[in-house]
């Protein structure tokens, strides 16, 4: 996979004035997104502001109602996860990104298999690219025929990006990437995200963490109830002014200052002060 | 493809972790259960029943398990991708009922009825497949639903045309020497009678191996079983997948039902209901998931052969073969808590 250098003036994927409705709800709204190579865009948002709604249109899980949505530049509708993933947009979810009972090769080659004549998989060539490619991400396996079920969280979520970037995507889209992770095993994902960017790929980076997003971010887009709230270039905000705009930042601090004085508030308080959300 | 990455973050090997050992391997194969529940098996019987170990009741044996086994074949594959169909038993009447009365009622000659039926039979396969993926319900309704129409027309439309509840004998009709010597002949090998079944058998078994494991299609059925949102998301044909494999399963009910044809010449309509069970008690013995996602052709065909072995065995060790679906109910039963308990052994140990 050889990475181009494209100018970064045009954007890889971006998204104008996107809406979409499931029946009469309105899931998202006039929401406005570029991501160009090089570049990480974080989509920060509490449960329900439409971040998955979101990241399923550009993923090609569903198709957007309203608006543009653009690849490199041409206008897209895609029916299919498969037209994304032909255009080079990679999804990792957080949910869905492998299949348990799969040996890790399989998963890694699943829907893009190594093919010889005949039909025949070339068995030992990927099990081999898996192998490098996931130690070239610092992960060594002692089996890649082990079920993929039997790795941690942290280390499927890198499997499901090592694959992406393998393949050839040009914009990595990652749900929450992080959620579910201990500390140290998000750090590992957070640097692989940078090494993504480093690589010369778009990512698109969903969360609802501002202390993920920050030290990674270039761009950050924030959502609240399926509308955009806020949209800044990394140089325009502050980690405090990013916190305090989640959703949850507000709400967090007064949550905290109600719950002083009751003994189980104390600690809310201080885990509230640790992440940075009251001084 | 896949150049150095920017300073790759090595992490040392995890001191946690210890190697699996080959045994271990062993014991995380989903035939493994099936196997040695064979053996169990064939040591009873051999025990108990003086006739069982000759080799023409070995062949007899193989025969019995040939019959289901062909059918478990699609069975397991289809449980793989996660899904059940329990219209493949009277599909196999219903297939070879479609050949014998399009062969009789037209005069032609039985090879047009096979390919009529094979046509047919495919597109059952297919509808079944299509309905599941369009309506979304649980394959087990929808082939529940399939199974109660099938089994009435079988019946309905063989009396209506035939005025009979079995269809009209083609022994005597154009072909039928022929499909008869490649569906329902009879192979000597070292004196024994093996029945051609068997071999078929054999070949299929081999074909479905040769599919799951080293196909690029084999991981789409693995997937779609295993988690079929994840396998969508990577690009993976599911519904595709689904549909081929209960088109699949009616490939196998055409086979068979082209053996019932020409085993007997004519095919009596209510038979097949049943049946059903019998294939996926095979393919569960070997190892596949109710849940889908893991097993194996291999074990369905141990599955078939341990099926064939209590058959024929309670009828060489002379006892009331009426006892004959105790003894099937029990050894499910032990088949898959033998498995679950390996299963969980080996994922527990790594």
């Amino acid at each position: 996979m050889t990475t181009e250098k494209i100018e970064t003036a045009r954007p890889l994927v971006r998204l104008d004035e996107v809406g979409k409705n499931y029946g009469n709800i309105i899931a998202l709204r006039e929401v406005s997104l570029e991501v160009s190579p090089g570049e990480v865009t974080c989509v920060l948002g509490d449960n329900g502001a439409g971040k998955s709604t979101l990241i399923k249109i550009v993923a090609g899980l569903h198709r957007h109602d309203t608006g543009t949505y653009q690849v490199e530049g041409e206008a897209v509708s895609f029916a299919s996860p498969r037209e994304a993933l032909d255009r080079g947009i990679a999804t990792v979810y957080q949910d869905l990104a492998v299949v348990p009972l799969m040996p890790v090769w399989r998963n890694f080659f699943l829907g893009s298999e190594k093919r010889k004549t005949f039909g025949l998989m070339d068995i030992e060539f990927m099990r081999r690219t898996t192998k490098s490619e996931l130690l070239a991400m610092g992960i060594d396996l002692r089996d890649v025929d082990q079920p993929i079920g039997t790795l941690s969280g942290g280390e499927r979520q890198c499997v499901a990006i090592a694959r992406a970037v393998y393949f050839g995507a040009k914009v990595l889209v990652l749900d929450e990437p992080t959620a579910a992770l201990g500390v140290k095993q998000a750090g590992v994902v957070l640097r692989y995200i940078v090494q993504a960017r480093e690589r010369g790929l778009g990512v698109i980076f969903i969360t609802h963490n501002p202390h993920h997003a920050y030290p990674v971010g270039d761009r950050f887009l924030l959502l609240k109830r399926g509308r955009s709230i806020g949209y800044h270039s990394k140089g325009d905000i502050t980690l405090d002014e990013l916190t305090a705009l989640m959703a949850g930042g507000s709400e967090l601090e007064e949550l905290a200052h109600e719950l002083q004085g009751v003994t189980a508030g104390k600690e809310l308080t201080e885990e509230a002060k640790k992440l940075g959300l009251t001084d | 493809m896949g150049q150095a990455v920017v300073q790759p973050p090595r992490v040392a090997a995890d001191e946690r972790v210890t190697r699996r050992s080959p045994l271990r391997r062993l014991l995380g194969r989903p035939e493994l259960g099936a196997l040695i529940g064979a053996v169990a098996v064939f040591v009873f019987f051999s025990v108990v029943a003086d006739a069982f170990l000759q080799a023409s009741s070995f062949s007899t044996v193989l025969y019995a398990g040939s019959t289901f086994g062909i059918m478990a074949v699609g069975v397991s594959l289809l449980m793989i991708g996660g899904e059940f169909d329990l219209s493949a038993g009277v599909m196999v009447t219903t297939s070879a009922l479609i050949a014998a009365l399009f062969s009789y009622q037209l005069t032609l000659n039985v090879w047009a009825g096979v390919v009529i039926s094979l046509v047919l039979t495919l597109a059952l396969g297919f509808l079944n497949g299509l309905l599941y993926v369009k309506t979304g319900l649980p394959s087990f309704i929808i082939t529940l639903a399939t199974f109660f129409m099938l089994a009435g027309a079988n019946l309905g439309v063989t009396k209506a045309v035939t005025g009979n509840v079995a269809s009209d004998s083609i022994r005597d009709m154009d072909g039928f020497a022929t499909a008869r010597s490649v569906f329902a002949s009879d192979v000597v090998i070292g004196g024994v009678n093996v029945n051609i079944t068997v071999f078929w058998w054999l070949l299929f078994v081999a074909v479905a191996t040769w599919i799951l494991l080293r196909t690029r299609t084999g991981n789409w059925i693995f997937a779609s079983g295993g988690a079929a949102a994840s396998a969508r998301a990577v690009g993976v044909p599911v519904t595709r997948t689904k549909i081929g494999l209960f088109m699949g399963v009616a490939f196998c009910a055409w086979f068979s039902g082209m053996h019932l044809l020409f085993a007997f010449a004519s095919v009596q309509s209510g038979e097949g209901v049943g049946n059903e069970f019998f294939f996926i008690i095979c393919a569960v013995i070997g190892g596949c998931l109710l849940t889908g996602g893991y097993g194996s052709a291999i074990g369905a065909a141990i599955g078939a052969f341990i099926f064939g072995m209590v058959n024929k065995g309670i009828v060489y060790a002379e006892w009331n073969p009426d006892w004959f679906k105790f003894f099937l109910g029990a050894m499910l039963l032990i088949a898959t808590v033998v498995n679950l308990i390996v299963r969980r052994r080996v994922e527990q140990s790594g």
